[in-house]
């Protein structure tokens, strides 16, 4: 049977200057709108400068603290009455906090789209930490911890930032450990809020079954006049320390019937120009169809796991470039066998010019389902603003694609994975 | 919001229903089986969910990797699920490259090949995924709460099996499964999406008139009895973490009490919604069980609800998390509390309204996945049909506040609950 190509992409039909919308406010925030007529509902998504990178060392999880209670009242409404008005019309807002920023998201139906954007603006401005609530929202976190302490997926990945991350910021868990999370004090969230929330470098997209100039005219009247001299800059990240040699290490989390497996090294940064082929490759290495060569090595020829997979982490730091595997304890060691044997020849031989044909057929057609919802747009236009990658993105985005060579894969590939010096974290029962 | 779609059935049983939504270039077919794990006898649990797995191994015409390659590079999207009444196998794909997948569909309702050592290697496989979920404490707690919930009827097993089952079958008894339930006369396709219905329905009628329908597979008949007295149980497991699991027995989606019981869900736990895929969720901090457990009396961290779909009766479920400075005991004494007030006073019919405007919120964000669309036309008609979809609302707007009170008189019963609590066995030994 012949394998069908992809269809030509339809360039109209994706998003790009004919139909977004960008402005720059006067107090910086950068306000992104699609219109979408198709649809009953608005998204509503954006970020800040406020990410657990700039959470103090003793104070870790504060960022994620702050983002996770702003919501619990304000200079103008309580706790109850926020999400009374939001809940009641079927509508959602949300603040969470990421390595390097804090983003956010709300959903409602069309017409309350300024609902959303007022409440938005005031948790975000106004946010008061009130004691009571405060203490609730701790007690969730510390649960959250001790869930955490139980998962060997989580227990994996967090092990593996600290092999791999000596001494970097991304060694550090956004949320905390249980003595950092009891150390924050309500005047801490305070201070982090003056610090870190404020318009500069702040975006705001907006998608839906709704004309530019009024979704601009209520970010605008929400959020216009809002101004923070005491707003710290913001802070790259330094490169990702080199390991000298593969370095494995063992959590115990004793009476699990599974063990997962996190290894890998860094990646490249979302910026860097051999970003494109690292992602094709690492599609090739442990995506496409099932899950790629590490899926039909460990999974479908072994049948050791029912997830293995790799996954490219880039960001506007040098992100982890990982593979995945949930194990029986006693197959750990040959699942990790098997991975780093597929790293070896992914870093030595490269990739056919038939699997490369492959993954970029999988890139291009893929979008116009990640594109469907008003949400999936919403997320494509953020990632547009933060990576700076021009309104024309998806129209540049098949020649962009079309390029890539396998020489350019097996460059990317050596230059990130060295199958001598991995980070290689496994978390379960004792082995 | 959404219109009835009428049912075609080809004359070997197969019933077809699709629906033109020309708002993206896409397209999502569902073929979906009547057989899930409530078919299932002892010694052979966890042989639907295996059988769903064992059907991306391939047809002669169709071999596993030619299909995977060729979904994934037309960059669409395959899956399956097996549920307790239910299997189904669903591809999105752009408009112009669902041929394929609709003739791979077809040709796995009777052609896939079960090869012994295929057998084997999915075999483990379907075992770590049970391990997988194993490593989760509410794995365990569930499993629990299921076994003692139902002692005759079949929805007592955990969908993904007992270990000893899945260590134990043949392939003769995975393909015997697929021979009994895989049939033209068993099944129902629903595809939503960028297409003209004529030209569909020819295409889909070519590709499946030929297949000779089966015998009506039977399906097990063994209905529950009424529970007498409440049954506590407890699990202990690593961690610090108390948990609650507590279920009351409640009737089928078809029941007239059932769209009370979702409104009560609704004002108790906060909304459910119907979408599979999209659309995201709606908070329920200002339900009623949030606003006590969680925010006055700070007995729990988290609550959830949640009042699945079936055939036969099933279960309202509640999970919570008991607070880590309170007990299992005042956190059921404020549920208690809560569900008596239900019972005594009927709810505000501010509280239905809210209710229905979430409801008519999640269809709006739900209806913009095309996936999500042809998933609701297939999924109502397993225990149901479309109508149940399409008369959501209404139903859920004739409901009134006497309604919703005697839904909770009727089912929230101490002697028609189970009560199941995580209890970490080391609890206080570990960094707290």
């Amino acid at each position: 049977m012949k394998t069908p190509g992809f269809s030509s992409l339809n360039i109209k039909s994706l998003p790009g200057p004919h139909d977004i919308t960008r402005t720059e406010l006067s107090n910086g925030i950068r306000v992104l709108v699609r219109p979408n007529f198709n649809t009953l509902s608005v998204a509503l998504t954006g970020y800040l400068q406020a990410g657990s990178l700039y959470d103090p060392l003793d104070k870790l999880g504060l960022a994620d603290f702050t983002a996770s209670t702003l919501m619990r009242g304000t200079e103008n409404h309580t706790f109850q009455e926020i999400y009374d008005r939001l809940e009641s019309i079927g509508a959602s807002v949300g603040v969470s906090s990421g390595s390097h920023t804090a983003g956010f998201g709300g959903k409602a139906l069309a017409d309350d789209l300024p609902i959303l954007l007022d409440t938005l603006a005031d948790v975000l401005q106004n946010p008061v930490f009130p004691k009571a609530n405060i203490e609730r929202v701790r007690s969730q976190l510390l649960t959250g911890l001790d869930l955490r302490a139980q998962d060997t997926g989580e227990m994996a990945g967090m092990g593996f930032d600290q092999i791999l991350y000596r001494d970097h910021p991304y060694s550090l868990p956004s949320d905390g450990y249980t003595e950092t999370i009891q150390a924050i004090k309500v005047k801490d969230l305070k201070a982090f809020h003056q610090s870190y929330f404020g318009p500069r470098g702040m975006v705001v997209v907006i998608v839906g079954p709704i004309q530019p100039e009024a979704a601009l005219a209520l970010v605008e009247q929400n959020l216009g006049s809002w101004t923070n001299p005491d707003q710290k800059e913001v802070l790259d990240v330094p490169d990702a320390p080199v390991l000298i040699e593969t370095v494995q290490q063992h959590t115990v989390i004793s009476d699990k019937s599974q063990s997962d497996i996190v290894l890998g090294a860094a990646g490249p940064r979302r910026s860097q120009e051999d970003f494109y082929p690292a992602l094709l490759g690492n599609s090739i290495l442990g995506q496409f169809g099932l899950m790629g060569r590490i899926g039909e090595s460990v999974r479908n020829k072994a049948g050791l796991a029912y997830y293995a997979f790799s996954a490219l982490s880039s960001s506007i730091g040098p992100g982890p470039w990982t593979v995945a595997a949930g194990v029986d304890p006693k197959n750990q060691d040959q699942a990790i066998s098997l991975i780093i044997d597929e790293i070896k020849k992914f870093t030595s031989e490269g990739v056919s010019d038939e699997e490369l044909e492959d993954v970029k057929s999988n890139y291009i057609g893929k979008l116009p389902l990640s594109l469907e919802s008003n949400s999936g747009v919403a997320g494509a236009l953020v990632n547009i603003e933060r990576h700076g990658l021009g309104l024309d993105y998806f129209q540049k985005y098949e020649g962009m694609i079309q390029k890539i060579s396998t020489m350019d894969i097996l460059n990317a590939a050596k230059n990130y994975l060295d199958p001598e010096k991995l980070a290689i974290s496994t978390a379960g029962p004792e082995i | 919001m959404l219109e009835p779609i009428p049912t075609i059935r080809l004359k070997n049983g197969l019933e077809i229903k699709l629906k033109e939504i020309h708002t993206a270039p896409l397209i999502s077919s569902w073929v979906w089986y009547r057989v899930g794990s409530r078919d299932e006898f002892p010694g052979k649990h966890g042989i639907s969910h295996w059988v769903e797995h064992m059907q991306f191994k391939g047809t002669e015409r169709f071999p596993a990797d030619v299909v995977e390659k060729a979904v994934s590079r037309a960059g669409g999207m395959w899956n399956a699920f097996t549920y307790l009444d239910w299997t189904t196998y669903l591809e999105t794909m752009p408009a112009d490259q669902i041929d394929l997948a609709l003739s791979m569909e077809a040709d796995r309702m009777k052609n896939t090949i079960y090869q012994p050592d295929e057998v084997e290697s999915e075999r483990s496989v379907v075992i770590s995924e049970r391990q997988g979920r194993e490593n989760n404490p509410d794995f365990w707690l569930n499993e629990a709460v299921h076994n003692a919930a139902f002692r005759i009827h079949p929805y007592q097993h955990v969908i993904i099996g007992d270990k000893v089952d899945l260590e134990n079958m043949s392939l003769e008894d995975l393909y015997g499964h697929y021979q009994n339930y895989y049939s033209p006369n068993n099944a129902v396709i629903a595809i939503a999406g960028d297409f003209d219905q004529d030209q569909m329905l020819k295409k889909i009628t070519d590709l499946y008139q030929d297949i000779p329908q089966g015998p009506p597979p039977s399906r097990i008949n063994r209905p529950e009895l009424p529970q007498r007295g409440e049954i506590r149980l407890t699990v202990e497991g690593p961690g610090d973490t108390i948990m609650g699991d507590v279920v009351y027995h409640t009737p089928p989606a078809s029941h007239p009490d059932f769209f009370p019981l979702l409104i009560l869900d609704s004002i108790l736990s906060g909304p459910q919604g119907l979408n599979m895929f999209g659309g995201g969720g709606i908070s329920n901090k200002t339900s009623r069980l949030y606003n006590k457990m969680v925010e006055s009396k700070d007995v729990v961290v988290d609550i959830q609800g949640g009042l699945p779909a079936t055939i036969d009766p099933y279960l309202y479920s509640l999970n919570f998390i008991v607070h880590p400075s309170s007990t299992t005991q005042k956190a059921l004494q404020v549920l208690d509390e809560e569900i008596q007030r239900m019972q005594d006073t009927p709810p505000g019919v501010d509280e239905l309204e809210r209710a229905l405007k979430q409801t008519r919120a999640l269809f709006a964000y739900g209806s913009e996945s095309i996936t999500n669309q042809a998933f609701w036309m297939g999924f109502s008609e397993m225990f149901a049909s479309y109508d149940w979809v399409t008369g959501y609302l209404d139903n859920l707007g004739s409901v009134s506040p006497e309604d919703v009170q005697r839904a909770a008189q009727t089912y929230l019963l101490p002697q028609n609950r189970v009560i199941g609590i995580y209890q970490p066995s080391q609890k206080g030994n570990n960094h707290r």
